[in-house]
């Protein structure tokens, strides 16, 4: 296949849509107060009418080959293998896309849809800040106003980020409410777009929110899985044997899973452990069925339905919620989601570091460490693809510091 | 749930003071209390909303609480009684056990900011059994469609949103009131429709009435006032905004 019919491959995946009210299974809907329901709507609509136009696959194809630098690699982790004595290990390069993550997938087909909208003014929120980047820099790519709600402590912890967006000229709005997080972010982003609707696109970064955008981020970031599916064919002849994602709202693990889904490969997502204790961000295996961020799923909340702190030293996993269509393939046992902790990420950081010259992102490294038991367990006859969605060059200031030598 | 046309509905937010609060209101000419079960991530309020809920979760109410005061405030006025919430608090307290311990705390309506009639049916025939009448919004933005559905489903009144945006105190109202008016009024029937979400101002409430509502709900005014100056700036901005209604 030529990259831009893997691409439109991977837009045209409709196998298991949501339900007419957006659900998969039980999970999904429309939670959101009325005024943004006609917005919502709207979308809906220009999302069909996009993915229907191939106008909109040859203007995408050409900026995922020409500016993103699609396809990314799938590289063979050769020392990391032999070091580990297990299982081949795979790295599906989405840090070597644009901006250093595969959030740059979802926020350019979001802002061609916005376009198609007549909507000049972009919200979004950010954790870790590879979003917000993404969005700044699409933004600028098409002229457009970005606005990017940023939880107060997740600008100091991530700050090149931060620098990164008002170079590329996005107003950053520090958020205060709460623990000054990824969920406090979309509040308010959410609130923001409520009330400018009527001008404004909101650029959710995660298979999270209101339907219709779980199914449509994974639209977008089923281009990752497709990619792997083929190059997993071409360079072993054969599937995979496990895909290993890390899950915070679940936009990269998605995007890499779906493709897999009728394959005989088990998919498994990798959650924050935080502390390996109390404090954690394991919303999936350690969370209740709520209403959060405009859809029903696993929420980390309390008896009476209280959103609780998370802890993860990784701002893009340090979330209380997760996307629909995870929950889904979790109950329905498709997907199995283990949670890793703070201090295992980081030995799996500096493995990868220091044997195969990559800096991962502190997300990704929560993936590297499951895949790592994994090869183990499977033996070396195996092949395991491990989403390597972003890399760590925004975390360094953050483990110096916390090692001490910063 | 019946109420007098015109009407001044109060929203309070659950906290200790509530009860106190609520009676102050009614001697101020308010006829509707809605009662704020505070919700961690209140995505349809503005800031002072906002506040008032995360200092009433740091005070301790938790929704079992909150009823409590709800009873509280049946037991010292003769208003009907709406709780106002999102879903996440209502699914987790049970729908049906939720709907039960509302009704018996005197609850007559019911507003669940994040429940769409779409989403709804389970919250509804919940209500409907302990007589509870489930209150939808409309807005400036809604199509006509949805509007009708909306109208029709909503029981007691119709929640008119008069301004795009979430809750908080503004100078001017939607311009399109008026349109929106026009078409919630043909679907709801003889069910009374009430302007909320931007309401501060003797005008505001005195236009909601000209453009043909039953009346408005104040929110965030009223807790501003209630920061400023307690019971008694709250039974003042009441009466000042009750004298909106006869004009």
């Amino acid at each position: 296949m030529s990259d831009s019919e893997l691409l439109n491959e991977g837009l045209a995946a409709d196998a298991y849509p949501p339900d007419a009210l957006g659900r998969f299974g039980e999970f999904g809907g429309r939670f959101v107060p009325e005024t943004v329901m006609a917005a919502l709507d709207e979308l809906e609509a220009a999302i069909e009418d996009a993915f229907a136009d191939p106008a909109f696959h040859e203007e995408r194809a050409l900026l995922a080959r020409d500016f993103i630098g699609r396809p990314t690699p799938m590289y063979f982790a050769e020392r990391l293998t032999e070091d580990i004595g297990g299982a081949r290990i795979w790295l599906k390069r989405e840090d070597l896309a644009h901006t250093g993550a595969h959030k740059i997938n979802n926020a350019l087909g979001q802002a061609l849809i916005a376009k198609r909208l007549g909507k000049q003014r972009i919200v979004a929120e950010t954790g870790a800040g590879q979003h917000g980047v993404a969005t700044a820099t699409i933004c600028a790519r098409f002229g457009l106003q970005a606005i990017v709600y940023m939880g107060e402590e997740d600008m100091r912890r991530q700050r090149p980020n931060v620098v990164r967006m008002r170079f590329l000229g996005a107003e950053v709005i520090p958020v205060t409410n709460g623990a000054g997080t990824l969920k406090d972010a979309l509040n308010d982003a959410i609130r923001d777009w409520i009330t400018n609707v009527e001008t404004t696109h909101y650029l959710i970064g995660t298979a999270a929110g209101p339907h219709p955008y779980p199914y449509l981020v994974r639209r977008l970031q089923a281009v990752i899985g497709e990619e792997s599916r083929a190059q997993m064919l071409d360079r072993t002849g054969q599937l995979p044997d496990a895909v290993v994602a890390c899950v915070g709202g679940g936009s990269n693990a998605i995007g890499i899973f779906h493709p897999f889904r009728d394959d005989p490969v088990r998919l498994i997502g990798v959650e924050a452990g935080g502390d390996g204790g109390a404090l954690h961000a394991r919303t999936l295996s350690g969370g209740r069925v709520s209403i959060l961020h405009g859809s029903r799923s696993f929420v980390l909340c309390d008896d009476d339905g209280q959103v609780v702190e998370t802890h993860s030293i990784s701002a893009g996993l340090d979330y209380p919620g997760v996307g629909p269509e995870h929950a889904a393939l979790m109950t329905s046992g498709r997907a199995e989601y283990v949670g890793v902790s703070d201090e295992e990420a980081l030995v799996a950081f500096d493995r990868l570091c220091r044997l195969e010259g990559i800096i991962p992102a502190l997300e990704t490294s929560h993936a590297l460490v499951t895949a790592e038991r994994l090869a183990k367990e499977l033996g070396p006859d195996a092949n395991i693809v491990v989403g390597l969605s972003g890399r760590g060059d925004k975390d360094v200031d953050q483990i110096a510091e916390r090692r001490g030598h910063a | 749930m019946k109420i007098p046309r015109p009407s001044l509905a109060v929203y309070l937010m659950a906290n200790e003071a509530a009860p106190e609060l609520a009676e102050a209101a009614v001697r101020g000419g308010a006829t509707v209390i809605e009662l704020g079960i505070p919700y961690s991530d209140p995505l349809a309020d503005g800031t002072t909303i906002q506040r008032a809920a995360q200092a009433a979760l740091d005070a301790g109410i938790t929704p079992a609480r909150a009823l409590e005061l709800l009873a509280e405030i049946n037991r010292r006025v003769d208003v009907p009684l709406v709780p106002m919430t999102y879903g996440a608090i209502v699914e987790g307290y049970g729908e049906e056990a939720f709907c039960r311990d509302a009704a018996a705390a005197g609850a007559e309506g019911l507003i669940v900011a994040d429940i769409p009639p779409e989403e709804s049916g389970r919250l509804r025939a919940a209500a409907e059994a302990v007589n509870i009448d489930l209150i939808h919004l409309v807005s400036p933005t809604s199509r006509p469609e949805r509007i009708r559905a909306a109208a029709e489903a909503s029981r007691g009144f119709v929640y008119l949103v008069a301004a795009v945006g979430v809750t908080g105190a503004r100078e001017n109202l939607d311009s399109r009131v008026a349109e929106l008016l026009t078409t919630t009024r043909t679907a709801a029937g003889d069910t009374p429709i009430l302007g909320g979400f931007g309401v501060s101002t003797r005008a505001h409430v005195a236009g909601l009435i000209a453009a043909g509502t039953d009346g408005a709900i104040v929110g965030s005014a009223a807790i501003d006032a209630i920061d400023a100056g307690g019971a008694e700036a709250l039974e003042a901005l009441v009466r000042d905004l009750a004298a909106g209604l006869e004009s």
